[in-house]
């Protein structure tokens, strides 16, 4: 059944097909809609989940793993603040091996307060140990809800997973989005059933200490190793969404990348934009693709270093800042490629900081910069801030 | 945790749990400051204490609750909550070498 809706309507879709058990959610500007289209359902009898009403979002996260370790199948949403007042919990989640699944909608950081898309909230939980999936459009919040649970309660991962969407640019635009028969869901995402929960017949201890002797170091490395499954296994899961639903994603989305010399890689929103741009430039014979990374953890390294390998330039849009540094996911990529016999040109570009739209000029002039540098054969900066009110000033890196 | 019957991370369960009830093996009596004592004489059996006790180390008896001092941490709840007065906090201190001490 097609519906028009939101972004996050969608995304409370998801949470109502996959049949979440336990919701805690505390609502911030611009999640706040996921939270009362569940609360609407509710009120309809169209979905029952137990409901908590948390004080913060802290207690949000921590009334998940808690419903998660019993054996409940749990979700959550929040934005920005919010997700950084979570923090500490978000390490518990992974850690305890609860596979919460969560809307996060991707909004500024203050001061000044800024409720527009940027990626800096999710990126700054990257070490978390959560899966990161980011959407493009409002089929794809929806798609990835369940795509997410199905992953994260596997046997062998039993990880949490964020899904992430741009604020306003999804979260608050209305798109036709295919919502399936229950049946359909209930096919594809089996009950949830972790090996170990929280049973007075059964007791154990969940999270108790573990001197530097005993097992903290070793349960550190399964982490890390169910996140080298996991990217199997979301591979594995999303051939069988495709062919259960017939829609299909990739970790690394590649629109015309094939032949091209020149390959912008992005997040979220920003991928269909420059797709318009692309087809574009493609008429008058710039050979530009553009790579959307979906998946950022587990990070896709083989596959972005199959990506680059055969370009001769590589941008990275970055819509989050590392001070001090670069763009986040300029660095990922340029690790990536690094350990390749012959790297690409490369260069970050910081564009949409606070929601600044990303427009198709924009991507446009970002093209014909990367076909002076392909020229030069050399590139004339490393970071470059687009759309700046003035000139970028602050270049202390000038050799490369 | 169980160090002894695991000898690689591949033996260990995936998520960070003791396979058996850490509360029932790790006896906690000896981080109490001030130990809760029933009054027998004050005390209705009402079984308040015995409701609050977090830990919980407070069992039902015929004419009164008793603690099980090897585990009580000495938080002092019961004592609080207890309507009639009849749980009193007492330095351990008092007690000299005491039972619940490892």
């Amino acid at each position: 059944m097609k519906e028009v809706v939101s972004g996050n309507s969608a995304a409370a879709y998801g949470a109502r097909l996959a049949k979440a058990q336990v919701i805690a959610a505390y609502p911030i500007t611009p999640q706040t809609t996921v939270v009362e289209k569940i609360a609407e359902f509710i009120a309809n009898e169209e979905f029952k989940p137990k409901f908590i009403k948390v004080e913060s979002e802290h207690s949000a996260m921590a009334a998940c793993i808690a419903a998660s370790q019993s054996g409940a199948r749990t979700f959550t949403a929040t934005s920005a603040h919010g997700l950084a007042l979570m923090h500490e919990l978000l390490h518990w989640a992974s850690a305890a091996r609860t596979p919460v699944v969560m809307s996060n909608i991707n909004r500024a950081m203050g001061p000044p307060w800024s409720v527009w898309a940027d990626h800096t909230d999710s990126i700054s939980q990257r070490d978390t140990g959560w899966l990161q999936i980011y959407a493009q459009n409002n089929q794809e919040v929806f798609d990835s809800i369940l795509i997410a649970y199905k992953v994260g309660e596997s046997p062998d991962i039993m990880l949490p997973v964020m899904v992430n969407e741009d604020a306003f640019f999804l979260s608050h635009t209305i798109e036709p989005v295919e919502i399936p028969e229950q049946k359909e869901v209930d096919d594809f995402l089996p009950p949830f059933e972790p090996e170990y929960k929280l049973d007075p017949e059964d007791p154990h201890g969940f999270g108790s200490l573990s001197m530097p002797h005993q097992w903290y170091m070793e349960l550190r490395y399964k982490i890390a190793e169910a996140h080298e499954k996991a990217l199997l296994r979301l591979i594995e899961v999303q051939n069988e969404f495709e062919k259960r639903f017939g829609r299909s994603y990739d970790i690394i989305d590649e629109y015309r990348c094939d032949d091209a010399d020149i390959i912008l890689i992005g997040i979220g929103t920003t991928a269909g934009t420059a797709q318009e741009e692309i087809d574009l430039l493609r008429e008058i014979g710039v050979k530009v693709g553009f790579a959307r990374i979906r998946v950022f953890r587990p990070f896709p390294v083989d596959r972005m270093r199959e990506l680059v390998r055969k370009a001769k330039f590589v941008g990275v849009l970055d819509r989050a800042f590392t001070f001090g540094y670069e763009g986040p996911l300029f660095t990922e990529v340029k690790a990536a490629a690094y350990q390749m016999r012959r790297q690409p040109l490369m260069k970050n570009y910081v564009v949409g900081i606070g929601g600044r739209d990303i427009t198709m000029d924009v991507i446009k002039r970002i093209v014909e910069n990367a076909l002076n540098i392909v020229e030069e054969g050399r590139i004339d900066r490393e970071v470059e801030w687009i759309d700046l009110k003035g000139a970028q000033e602050i270049h202390l890196r000038r050799r490369y | 945790m169980g160090e002894n019957l695991w000898k690689t991370h591949k033996d260990i369960p995936y998520a960070p749990i003791t396979m058996f009830s850490c509360v029932g093996v790790n006896k906690t009596g000896s981080w109490r400051t001030n130990r809760p004592v029933i009054e027998t004489k004050k005390c209705i059996n009402c079984n308040i204490c015995w409701k609050y006790c977090p830990e919980p180390c407070i069992t039902l008896g015929e004419l009164h609750p008793k603690i099980d001092y090897d585990y009580c941490k000495g938080c002092g709840i019961c004592a609080n909550e207890c309507p009639v007065k009849a749980i009193k906090m007492v330095a351990e201190a008092e007690f000299g070498e005491k039972e619940g001490e490892q």
